[in-house]
This record gives C-alpha cells, structure tokens and sequence, in this order.
C-alpha cells in the first residue's frame, strides 16, 4: 500500500527508523512452534513507539528489537500475555496496545459500530415494511427475470 | 429511505454527520499545530520512579541507585551519542546545567562507553552525574523510547514531568521551570 | 523542454477548468445551447493542457533535469529508465498531477463515449461538475504543491527515488488505485447533475452504471496491487494490516461495491433512488477523504503535514465545499425523489438491501476506528491505537450477513422470491459447504475459525455455481449469461475465492526467522531450506549482497531462490524478498544482517494459498469490468425519446425531456 512509502518518507525525516533495513529478521530460539505463534500474534498487536505505524512484530527499529527480547523473555519465564500487556502498558500506556481496552475514552470506538448497525436496520427494517406492505401490488418481471 | 418524503428533515441528517466530522478534523488539524504525534504521554508520571542501579561513566565499578538520589529533586537526561537530536539539545542544557536549580542526571543510553566519553569530552559535560544503561533494559522501566527525554524527579523520587524529544528554551521556561519551581516552594 | 512551460499549462489548464464548470452549467440553466455545446471542447482543452505538463515533468525526470527541485528529490543519474518515468508520481506533487491527469482521462473518455449520446443539457451540467472538481484540484497544486519549482543551484546528482519505491508496484500501484478513486468522480457528477437539473427520473443511473464498475474494477486492483506489493516489498509475510492508508482506500471500495448493488435496483426496479444520490456522494467524498487524510499527515505523521500546514488546511477546505455543497443539494432536492416497485420480503432487493447495509456499516465502522485516535488527541483523552484486533473481528461479524446471503441473490426474483427455489438452493449449499469443513477436519483443519472459513469459501463459490447451472438449463440458448450477470458470477466467485485464500494462508502459514550458516539447512512445513551462502553482486544504482537457497522437497530441488540486500547509492538499506510463487504456494526467502560467526539471519515462510487473495481480487475486478459489455448500457445516438420513458410512470416529471423541446 501507500503506506509503506508514506511511512519510509516520515522514517526519512525522523532518521529513527530509516537507517535500519526494512525487514526485522530476529532468529529467536523459540521452544516450539506454538509459541512461535504465540509470539508473532502477541507482537503483531502490539505497536511500535518509534516508527509508529509498524507494530513490534514488523518493525526493525532497536527499540522494537528490545521489547521483543523482552517479551520473549518473559514468554520463557511462564508469563501470560496479559501479564506482558500489562507490564507494557505500565511502562508506554495503553497507546502500545493495538486493541484498545473498554474504557470510558473507548466506549464510543466499541459501541459505535453496534449503534450505527442498530439504526441502520431500523431504516432498513421501516423501508422494507413500507415497500412490502401487502395492499401494494408486487410488480413481478415477467420473462427472462434479470 | 422513504421516510424523508414525509419529514424532509431527515435528508440532512448526512450533511450533520458530515459537518461534524469536518469540525473534528478541524480540531485536529490545529492539535498537530501544536502537538507532535511522536510524543506519547508517559503513564509513569506521578508514579514512583522505577528502581535503578546503574554504573558512573566514569568509574563504571561505582554503581548509582534510586536511593542515592532521593532526598531532593532532579533531573534524568536521556541522551546518547549516536542520537541526532540531542546534539541539537546539548548547547541548551550547556546554557541552563546551573539555571535549573537541581542536579541534571545523564542517562546514557545504549552507547559504548568510550564513545558517550568522546562525546561529552568534544562537546562538554552539562551534567552532574552520567550514569550509563548499555543494555537498555533500564530505560524501558522508564518507558524511554527515544532519545532524549528529561525526567523531573521529586524528592520522594515519584516521577512529577517527562518531556520526549529535545528540550528548547521555550520549552523550559514554559513547562520544566514552573514544574521545578512548584517543587520547590512544596518542599 | 520547459519547465515553466509546465507550470503556465497547469494555470492555463485551471482558466479552463473554471470555465469548463461555468459556462456549460449556466448553459444548462438558461437553456442555452451554445454555451452547452462549450462542454466538450473545454473539457478535452484541458485535458491537453494538464497531459502537456505530466509529459513536461516525465520528460525533466527523463533528462536528469534536478533544476527542478521535484526531480532532484526522487530522481538519480543512475536510477533505471522505467523508475525515472514511475518516479514522476513517486511523491506528493507528481502523485496530484496523475490525479488530475485521471480525472482528465475519465472526462474525455465520458465526452468521447457519451458526449453525443446524452441529453445535451444533463451532459452539460455532468462536464460541469467535473470541470468544478478539476479546478479545486488544480488549484490546490499550484497554490501549495507545483512540481515545477525549481532548484537553485542545481545539484550535480539527485537524492535519488525511495527505495521501497524502486519496485515494479509502484509502476502500477498509485495509478490504478487512482482510475478507482477518481473514477468514481463519474458517478458523483451524474448524481450532483441529476440533482441540479431537478432531473429526478432515474434514466441518469443506467448511464452511469458501466462507469462506476469500471472504476470499482480499477479500485480493486488498486488496492491488489498495493496489498501484493506490501507483501513482497515490506517484508513481513503480512498483506493487509488495517494501516489509516489502507483504510483509506478501503473505504470508497466499501461504499462502491454498495452504490454497484444499489444503482443496479434503481436502473431495474426504480427503488433506493435517494439511497443511490446518497452513496454515489458518498462514493466520491470517500476518495476524496482518503486524498486528504494520506495528504494531511493527519493520521498517519504529524510530520508530512507541519512542513506545509496550509496543504492540509487547502484540501480540508476543498472536501467542505465539494461535498457539504452536495449533501446540501442532496438534502434541499432529494425530497422528491421517491417511489419505485414494490417487493416482498423475500426478494433480490431485500437481500440486496441487507448486502448494502451492511457494507455502508462496515464503511462506518472503518472510518471510525481510522479517525478514532484523533478524536481521543482533539478531545485530550489520552492517546489510543486502533489496529487490526479492533478492524479484524468487527469486520468478519459485518460480513457474516453479507456471506450467508450471498448465494441467495442471484438465486431470487426480482420482486418476489420463489420460496421453493432458495429451500433447495439452502439444502444443496449447506450440503455442500459441510462437507467441505467435515473434509477440512479430515486434512487438519482443528481451529473454529479455520472450519468457518473454509465452509464460507464453499458457500459463497456453491451458490455461485449452483447459479450458473440454473441458468445453464433455463435459460435459452445465447441467453444464457449477459455480461452483466457474467460479472457478477465472476466477482461473487471471486469473494469466495478471496475467503478461502484468507483463511487458508492464515491457518497453514509457516514463518520462522532462522540463523543459517553457508551450508546448513533448516526445514519449515514441507520443505528443506539450504543456505549456500552470499554474494555480492553490483546492481544499477546499488550493490546487493545476494543469499543463495536452495529449496528442496523430499530430496528434489523445487525452487532456487535469490534474496538480497540491497544498499543503494543513497545509503538506504532495502531487502528484496526472494518468492518462488504458485498457484497453491509461495515460498519466500529474505535476508537479514551477518550475526557473526558467517552465519546469516533469515525470514523462510512457507505460505499456502496465499496468491488466493489477490486472485479473488482479480477476479472480482474483471467481473466490474464485464459488466460494461452488457447490452443493456449501449446507448443509441440520438438521446430524444428514451425507450425508459416508455415504462408507464405518470407521476414522474419529465424536466429533461420539456428541456429538449
């Protein structure tokens, strides 16, 4: 997409990412594939604070090297990925979080879309009852229906 | 999508939306004037400092703790030798090391030793005290993630201000000296 | 050749762009036909005009002429021949002038295509329209972005393209991804033209079908394009990250696969008319927000934007005027617009009512996770990111409705549905859709989602073929499929192909970062990967350090690939993945840093699938573009009595028709 040259021409004027190569390959030794999974999705949701619009898992800034380290660190040590959430979100606020939690600031984001459905299926609904109506006579296209 | 014929108000209901979303854009448009997207607020801020123990730069076997520090309020500069910007930001902590009124801490961050030495020693030492963070591992108990930021640390060592990115003149006297001031008439 | 030459035919080309939305469109209101028979000639004047400085800016590009600051920031002496002409929309400036070098090619092909088949009048105020859109944009370039500054002094050599540029995408990419966005600039002037000359009859809504496929068709392979080349080129086995940009072009793709459903009830049963006003607005305003929010820098980097605040604040302006103006009209004109044939409740239109709700709520739900972070910014509620968690799951459950629906459409009449037909077609799809999970079990699919998708895939593609024989044994012989029901079989078979590429991808990927040393061998899924070890080898305007791996499987070498990294002359670092593609996988190799010892770090995937995705774009897209060769939008010559009138309809005016005595 556009964004990859609109984020390298920002990168270029930041000089924070753009030194690095644009792939961030990192050989970690995982235990085994599942946690190799566990790692790629918990990273993909996470963003990156320096080239802000790549997450941990795809960005190649030193920073993103770091907190990757760190999570697969603690990924070792048993901890869940609440728990290395919320360690994140202590230290870089919940603005490191891809998924933003329900919070007072968040409720419009989440129940927005389930409000915007609800009216939309009341028009719907009210259009249909109205265009439906038995006293109208159902025009059926006679023929070759297309 | 009939009802309109009978209350033709609801045929502006999309030019409401849109006009909403255009003032929304208009807010936003005058917040980038004055914010840097960059610039993530810290959660630290009125939160104890993280707890430290970090080596002197220039007697790296002598360690520095938070505990040291408490007692009286200071300054953290995040700063490092390969970090552009904080080249555009030392003539100004040259200029204010003695206004500030409290010790301004170097935080060396992620650099070799020799080369933050170089670098102090071609441009002169503004601080107090360096102590040096190879690993990076501390700073993230801070939540740095660019180089510089400045940290104003109160007597109790809770964490009271955070600027990210390099510190100005304006900057100081708008927001770091009042924040220093206020620290010290409540001490 | 000059480059202030280029800069007098921008302004020569706005003289004429003002006049072209004055003059026609006050002809059509005083009924005078000569200053309606203006429209063309202004048109393709200034489409003369604004081709003559896209060939003066190539041509700076061509001739390595860096006294134009533009080139001398995306151009190098060493840069290849086709990267220098791609170069030209490489940035900001040169990307506006293909904008308007689009609109231009769009009005010309309508003046060529409908110019002396239209009525005079509605054609008159449609060039109008474009002429008005034209002129903001021009505007906006030279008053805040002129490709032609010059650079004093000129340098000896430029700063050269950006290297993730330097990629056959980008050859394609803005250009296509523009003809969509542009594109439905045709459909928004038919309706603002319509709503201009209180035309009201729907007679505007067949002529402006085939232009909205088309620029939805090019839309999609825009966006194609744009996801292939984020995979190859950014490297992260990733094709769709819900990224501000990729939303931005998502949403008018959104709101135009709705306006091609709604316009198709509105030609044939007269229904949904102010839905289908609303959404051609909509369709255009969408464009022309995604121009803004990639142009302002608001979402994506305060950084674009601080430098030339006043950009952001020009298109702000322009994206008020444009479609505040519209849905002022729309709000002060539609009210009459009503009316349209009745239907059950089990019909085509409620299915294709159902379908349009739900994408214009997806479209919502987009837009508000997109600019959702800016309110908590403007609001000072602390700063939030919305990414894929967030778009990802919303967006499957809006479009579950959609999927189960899908098969049913086709397979339904036009204003009243044989039950008997769907209770069959029901049977028939769900037969076959669970045998395809019970079989996806069986080769290994374990996780819900996996079984869900699959069972999706089928579906949508069952109904799709059920449908064709339906046809096939009902339907006379040379009759069977119309082009235009030939599109929509291919676009619906195309989300199920879509679906299926999605979700397998998803599920059987295999990706691991791997340190390898000159000799060894490290197995992913199937296959064996063995590294030979790297090279450097000299490039045009880099040099390459290029890896060797060879890939075997069960002992037999399928696939020898080539991954580099590139430094190119300017010091920037590029990986170039190496893929071997195929029909049922990709294998990608790309090259990381040397981690000591000769040893190499690697990114090897094994992604199954995966060319699924872009082939249901495809294939959705080639069914918008055949929909145009259906006879039904042929238009005769003279536009007097149209054969539509004919239909008995006594409470619709008829202004254009009294307009044409």
């Amino acid at each position: 997409m556009r964004h990859s040259w609109l984020r390298w021409i920002v990168a270029a004027i930041l000089m924070i990412c753009a030194i690095a190569p644009a792939v961030a390959i990192d050989p970690l030794p995982f235990q085994n594939e599942a946690q190799r999974d566990r790692f790629q999705h918990l990273t993909g949701e996470l963003r990156c604070m320096v080239c802000q619009d790549e997450s941990l898992l795809a960005s190649n800034a030193d920073f993103a090297k770091q907190l990757r380290r760190q999570i697969f660190d603690m990924m070792q040590q048993g901890k869940s990925d609440k728990e290395i959430k919320d360690w994140l979100v202590a230290r870089y606020s919940t603005f490191i979080l891809y998924d933003p939690p329900l919070a007072p600031s968040t409720i419009a984001l989440w129940f927005g879309t389930p409000a915007i459905l609800l009216i939309g299926a009341g028009v719907v609904v009210v259009l249909l009852r109205r265009r439906t109506r038995p006293s109208n006579a159902i025009a059926e296209e006679p023929g070759d229906d297309w | 999508m009939n009802e309109a014929a009978r209350k033709p108000l609801g045929r502006f209901v999309p030019l409401v939306v849109f006009a909403a979303l255009v003032a929304f854009f208009v807010v936003g448009l005058v917040w980038n004037q004055s914010h840097d997207a960059r610039f993530v607020p810290s959660p630290l801020i009125d939160k104890p400092a993280p707890d430290f123990r970090l080596p002197r730069l220039e007697r790296p076997t002598e360690f520095v703790t938070k505990a040291d520090l408490l007692g009286k309020p200071y300054l953290i500069n995040v700063f490092a030798s390969w970090c552009f910007a904080c080249g555009d930001e030392h003539p100004v902590l040259m200029a204010y090391r003695d206004k500030f009124g409290i010790p301004l801490v170097g935080y060396d961050y992620k650099d070799a030793p020799q080369d933050a030495r170089a670098w102090l020693q071609r441009h002169g030492d503004p601080y107090h005290e360096v102590i040096t963070d190879q690993s990076g591992d501390t700073a993230i108990d801070f939540g740095v993630y660019g180089a510089p930021e400045t940290y104003l640390i109160d007597a109790q060592g809770i964490i009271r201000y955070k600027h990210i990115g390099p510190l100005t003149p304006e900057v100081i006297a708008k927001e770091l000296e009042p924040k220093i001031r206020a620290l010290e008439q409540g001490t | 050749m000059n480059p202030e030459l280029g800069q007098i035919a921008l302004i020569l080309a706005l003289l004429l762009s003002g006049l072209q939305c004055a003059l026609p469109i006050i002809g059509a209101w005083r009924g005078s036909k000569p200053l309606m028979a203006t429209a063309p000639t202004l048109a393709v004047g200034q489409f003369v005009f604004v081709a003559l400085a896209f060939g003066i800016l190539m041509w700076s590009f061509w001739t390595n002429d860096f006294s134009v600051a533009y080139v001398a920031q995306n151009s190098n002496l060493d840069l290849p021949w086709f990267y220098k002409l791609s170069a030209v929309w490489g940035a900001h400036e040169g990307s506006l002038l293909l904008w308007m070098l689009i609109l231009n090619l769009w009005t010309v092909a309508l003046v060529a295509v409908l110019g002396t088949r239209l009525p005079q009048e509605f054609f008159a105020r449609v060039v109008g329209v474009l002429g008005f859109v034209a002129f903001g944009f021009l505007l906006y370039m030279i008053a805040t972005s002129n490709p032609f500054v010059r650079l004093f002094p000129v340098p000896a050599n430029g700063a050269d393209l950006n290297p993730v540029l330097q990629d056959p995408g980008l050859v394609f990419h803005p250009p296509t991804l523009y003809m969509g966005y542009v594109g439905f600039s045709v459909a928004f002037a038919f309706a603002i033209a319509s709503l201009l000359g209180g035309e009201l009859k729907s007679t505007w809504v067949r002529w402006a079908r085939p232009w909205t496929n088309v620029a939805w068709g090019f839309l999609t392979l825009g966006i194609v394009a744009g996801s292939a080349w984020a995979y190859y080129e950014l490297g992260w086995g990733g094709w769709w990250f819900w990224d501000p940009v990729e939303n931005a072009s998502f949403m008018p793709w959104l709101i135009g696969a709705a306006l091609i459903h709604a316009q198709a009830i509105t030609d044939k049963r007269d229904g949904l008319r102010a839905w289908t006003l609303l959404l051609s607005i909509f369709g255009f305003a969408f464009s022309l927000l995604g121009t803004f929010l990639v142009r302002s820098g608001l979402l994506t980097s305060v950084h674009a934007f601080a430098f030339a605040p006043a950009r952001g604040v020009f298109i702000l302006v322009y994206l008020a005027v444009v479609v505040g103006g519209s849905l002022l009209l729309y709000a002060l004109r539609a009210p009459k617009v009503t009316g349209g044939k009745s239907f059950a409740l089990a019909s085509r239109e409620t299915l294709m009512v159902i379908g349009n709700l739900m994408l214009t709520v997806a479209c919502a739900m987009v837009l508000l996770g997109t600019l959702y972070p800016l309110v908590g910014e403007a609001l000072n509620i602390g700063r939030i990111s919305v990414g894929p968690p967030y778009f990802g799951p919303l967006f499957l459950i809006l479009m579950t409705p959609l999927v189960l629906a899908l098969p049913f459409g086709p397979l339904s009449r036009w204003g009243k549905a044989d039950l008997g037909v769907w209770k069959r077609a029901l049977i028939r799809v769900v037969a076959l859709a669970v045998t395809a999970g019970i079989i996806g079990f069986i080769i290994g699919a374990r996780s819900f989602m996996d079984l869900l998708g699959i069972t999706a895939a089928v579906w949508v593609m069952a109904g799709v073929v059920m449908f064709a024989i339906k046809r096939w044994r009902e339907a006379p012989r040379g009759k069977r499929y119309p082009f235009e029901m030939l599109g929509m079989m291919l676009a619906h078979f195309g989300i199920g192909v879509f679906i299926a590429g999605a979700i397998l991808t998803r599920s059987m990927s295999v990706e691991q970062d791997v340190s390898m040393k000159p000799g060894s061998t490290v197995q992913v899924g199937n296959y064996d990967f063995h590294f030979n070890g790297v090279t450097e080898t000299p490039g045009p305007n880099y040099r390459a350090e290029q890896g060797s791996v060879s890939v075997s499987r069960n002992g037999r070498q399928v696939a020898m690939l080539h991954p580099q990294k590139r430094t190119y002359s300017g010091g920037q670092v590029q990986t170039e993945a190496s893929i071997q593609a195929g029909v049922f996988r990709d294998l990608y190799v790309s090259l990381g840093d040397p981690i000591g010892d000769g040893a190499w770090s690697l990114r090897v995937y094994d992604k199954p699938f995966v060319r699924w995705i872009w082939g249901g774009g495809v294939l959705m897209m080639l069914g918008g573009f055949v929909v145009v060769l259906d006879r039904r939008f042929r238009l005769k010559r003279a536009p007097e009595p149209e054969p539509v009138h004919a239909k008995p309809e006594p409470e619709a005016p008829r202004k254009l028709a009294e307009g044409e005595a």
